[in-house]
């Protein structure tokens, strides 16, 4: 990997962590529920963006360099593991143990399912 | 916290609310917040691509992604106890959970790899090691958040005893 490129694709995280706040924080203007909506959301449709990107790059139908900085670049700085791991564990310290449950096993089922969608996606629009 | 009222405020007396960095203007959408998570970010993604090229995955399991997601929960749950043991979220206690936590911690560890490889794990004739990799990560990054909220707050009561 060249240093331009290693840079990019930290700067395209920091980009991703920015986005990250805005939406968090607009989702949690609109919803105020013990559920922590934002990071669901975001995982969910950042795992979706990076299956997408990885396919186009497995295909050929994007260079390589364009998925590290969109994918493990902007989709990994966007995405983040460590606030859902701590949102589940507060849930479980409020015994909200459904919610937590949800936001545990329920967002890896659904970014899991978003992330092969995208594969999809790639899939048919490469062709 | 409580400021003076000033005289031509009605609700002077009730407290600020620290969902606003200034007036009129939410937390997460002020100059200074973007900044301090732009280069949080960009320092945690940086140190994320610099380990996942130092370690390559084994059996097609991402074991540096594995390890930076616990160790990532791990310090996020220390960096928010103990700020929350020092007080109310507002000025450097804010700043430096906004670099340091939704930042740093936030673009050091994905969701993103950790769901899209999962998914060609199991796409690709490997579906008992995605399994394991997915539910390890869960399960393991959650003792990890237990164990750094576990840390701060024990660290915590040592110094107030002293």
């Amino acid at each position: 990997m060249t240093p331009l490129l290693f840079v990019a694709l930290s700067l395209a995280g920091g980009v991703g962590a920015v986005l990250r706040l805005i939406v968090d924080g607009a989702i949690k203007t609109r919803a105020r529920g013990a559920f922590p909506l934002g990071t669901l959301i975001i995982n969910v449709s950042g795992s979706l963006v990076l299956g997408f990107v990885t396919q186009l790059a497995l295909s050929g139908s994007l260079d390589d360099a364009w998925r590290l900085v969109i994918g493990t670049g902007l989709c990994g700085g966007f995405t983040t593991f460590s606030t859902a791991s701590f949102e589940t564990v507060r849930l479980v310290q409020q015994r909200r143990y459904a919610l937590a449950s949800v936001n545990a096993v329920g967002m890896l089922v659904a970014a899991v399912a978003a992330g092969l969608f995208g594969i999809v996606l790639g899939r048919l629009i490469s062709g | 916290m409580t400021t003076p009222a000033p005289a031509h405020d009605p609700h002077g007396e009730l407290p600020v609310d620290s969902d606003l960095a200034a007036p009129g203007r939410p937390v997460h959408l002020a100059g200074s917040s973007i900044l301090l998570v732009l280069v949080g970010g960009t320092a945690g993604t940086a140190a994320r691509e610099a380990l996942s090229l130092a370690m390559p995955a084994v059996g097609g399991i991402p074991v540096a992604i594995f390890l930076i997601n616990i160790v990532g929960a791990l310090f996020l749950g220390v960096l928010l106890e103990a700020l929350s043991r020092r007080g109310p979220d507002v000025g450097r206690r804010r700043s430096l959970r906004l670099l340091l936590g939704t930042g740093f911690a936030g673009g050091f560890t994905t969701y993103s790899a950790l769901a899209v490889d999962t998914g060609l794990l199991l796409t690709g004739g490997h579906a008992a090691a995605g399994v394991g990799y997915a539910l390890a990560t869960i399960a393991v990054g959650a003792l990890a958040t237990v164990a750094g909220i576990a840390l701060a707050a024990a660290r915590h009561r040592k110094q107030a005893i002293r």
